[in-house]
């Protein structure tokens, strides 16, 4: 056989992933040879490198690249977007705490701009070894980013629950990888996807195994339910701006791969219909009503994105060009919201994330206005009210869900997002109509770092909202590839 | 004469082991050698089918398998380590600070 190299055009197409490595593997050398005095240019560098990955990614050109391994088109420009600018908005939101927290150091940029290749791949792959591939870069990164302040034993412990249940469900993943590969002859997607279609397919109930395996592995990554049990623990244990990174980058990932199995899978797919709509009612009911009872900050996000995942499995469920248009602006406005959110949680947190408890955001609106308008502003976001990003994704997301005839799931969905609003309404009235506490710190104004990203948070929510047609214009021409 | 189908078999045997290993045993270490025997059985899986099906992705595909659990096992460690720092334990039950 003939080895044919990749065309220089191919390069291209993956420029952005060249980049973040590029720049990940030059901040760990520069770490090793520099003094310690130099540590500051760590977060410039890296956010250098993901706004040049940023360009790269939205003028790469569609078509496939390296025979077929990954495919660059429109949804995977649109992720890839969105993906590179979480890690944007994550750096930018840690520095400051970093600073705090005495941990300055390189890996952790490195980290997380590894982390955020492994997620480019994954919604750029046309091929089961490169979604396992990109999966296990974006996962084993975000690993060790949930326990990186090593001497925290909560830390420890968030890192740990996440690398066990992680890498369980990677196994299934990959199993059922492997059975799709051995039913169909082939790991590449597209070539998977005429065998299904073709006359001489395989069983549909072997295939919907091997499909459903597959599906375990990546509803742990969304943390849908009846997988979310490491979630809140997660989101918890870990520095809170990692906890905004990993709720938003490796979940818009992994529904990225989701749809693209939905569309690659066909009729496979469609057996697993009631699954993914009793996945997505179980994520809606028990993200919603167990965040009610939630008295830590983080923890009741961790049960709103638990929440959220369940919204966004409607949009999947409903397996049209609507939905996949759904999930990708849905994804854009709930990375967004959620970072903001977490961002915020990371100000008045204080050294060593003392100030996690909701009786901590009493009264906030006076000690800090501006940090407390930007929260209620994501909080309503995510509640879905008008004017907000949040309440487009609702409603696109449902209006999915109706015209592919899923009206019990709408209807229940709906009812959900009501009692959602209870406990982010429960937030905001500490915040506006309580006193401050007893032990209440004075809270010194945020880093600009840190108020950048806030404030590009709200911004984006905000255009999201008032002008979802530009986003939505995108993801429904998108979808159609 | 050892057919594909035996292959398979052993390979669902030693995912089925490698679950009921995860679920059931409360050392880390033990947990942590479950999962890569699943990670081995879909191995397995992949080099079986490759033979059957005359092909040679499969056998790359497991070496990609095997570069990438050695990484996620070094991980792994390097984090339960971190963790018996802290807490001196290496059991599951024990490792409840945060609600499990």
């Amino acid at each position: 056989m003939p080895v044919s190299f990749p065309a220089g055009v191919e390069y291209l197409r993956i420029l952005p992933e060249i980049i973040l490595t590029l720049a990940g593997v030059l901040i760990m050398l520069l770490e090793a040879v520099w003094s310690d005095q130099r540590r500051t240019v760590f977060a410039p560098i890296s956010l250098a490198a993901l706004a040049a990955a940023l360009w790269a990614a939205m003028a790469s050109s569609y078509g496939p690249a390296f025979s077929s391994m990954l495919a660059i088109g429109g949804s995977a420009t649109f992720f890839r977007a969105l993906v590179i600018v979480v890690g944007l908005l994550a750096v930018l939101a840690s520095s400051e705490y970093l600073t705090r927290e005495r941990a300055n150091g390189a890996e952790y940029y490195a980290l997380i701009l590894f982390s955020v290749v492994g997620q480019c791949v994954m919604v750029a792959a046309n091929d089961l070894l490169m979604v396992f591939v990109g999966l296990e870069i974006a996962s084993i990164a975000s690993y060790v980013l949930a326990g990186y302040l090593r001497d925290d034993p909560r830390n420890n412990e968030a890192a740990l629950k996440y690398f066990l249940l992680g890498s369980f469900a990677t196994a299934f993943l990959l199993y059922g990888v492997a059975w799709m590969y051995g039913l169909t002859g082939s790991t590449n997607l597209s070539i998977i996807r005429e065998v299904l279609l073709s006359s001489g397919a395989p069983s549909l109930g072997l295939t919907g195994v091997a499909a459903a395996l597959i599906f375990v592995g990546l509803a742990f990554k969304i943390s849908a339910a009846p997988f979310q049990i490491w979630a809140p623990d997660v989101y918890q244990g870990a520095p809170a701006p990692v906890s905004a990174f990993l709720s938003a980058g490796p979940k818009a990932a992994a529904f990225a791969v989701l749809v693209i199995f939905m569309v690659h899978f066909g009729a496979t797919a469609e057996q697993l219909q009631p699954v993914l709509w009793a996945c997505a009612l179980a994520s809606m009911v028990i993200g919603n009503f167990a965040a009610i009872q939630q008295s830590n900050i983080k923890r009741l996000l961790a049960y709103s994105s638990i929440a959220h995942a369940g919204y966004v499995l409607v949009a999947v469920t409903a397996n049209s060009e609507i939905g996949a248009a759904a999930v990708m602006f849905y994804m854009a406005a709930y990375a967004l919201t959620n970072i903001g959110a977490f961002a915020v949680v990371t100000h008045v947190a204080r050294k060593g994330e003392r100030f996690v408890s909701m009786s901590d955001f009493a009264g906030l609106s006076r000690r800090q206005p501006a940090m407390a308008a930007m929260l209620a502003l994501f909080l309503l976001s995510l509640i879905g009210v008008p004017l907000t990003g949040g309440f487009f994704g609702k409603f696109y997301i449902f209006k999915a869900a109706l015209d592919s005839h899923l009206v019990w799931l709408t209807v229940l969905g709906l009812l959900n997002s009501a009692v959602a609003a209870y406990y982010y309404l429960r937030v905001l009235v500490l915040m506006y109509f309580h006193e401050p506490g007893e032990g209440a710190e004075e809270l010194p104004a945020a880093g600009a770092s840190l108020q950048i990203a806030v404030y590009a948070c709200a911004i984006g929510t905000l255009v999201l909202g008032i002008l979802p047609d530009w986003v939505l214009d995108y993801a429904s021409k998108a979808a159609l590839k | 004469m050892i057919t594909s189908t035996h292959y398979l078999v052993l390979g669902g045997l030693l995912a089925l082991i490698g679950t009921l290993g995860v679920l059931t045993r409360r050392n880390v270490v033990v947990i942590l050698m479950s999962i890569e025997l699943i990670l081995n059985a879909a191995n397995l899986n992949l080099v079986a089918f490759a033979r059957e099906l005359n092909q040679i992705q499969g056998q790359v595909f497991a070496v990609f398998v095997i570069a990438i659990a050695v990484a996620e096992a070094s991980v792994g460690l390097g984090i339960l380590i971190a963790l018996f720092r802290n807490k001196e334990t290496v059991d599951a039950g024990e490792i409840d600070l945060l609600k499990w």
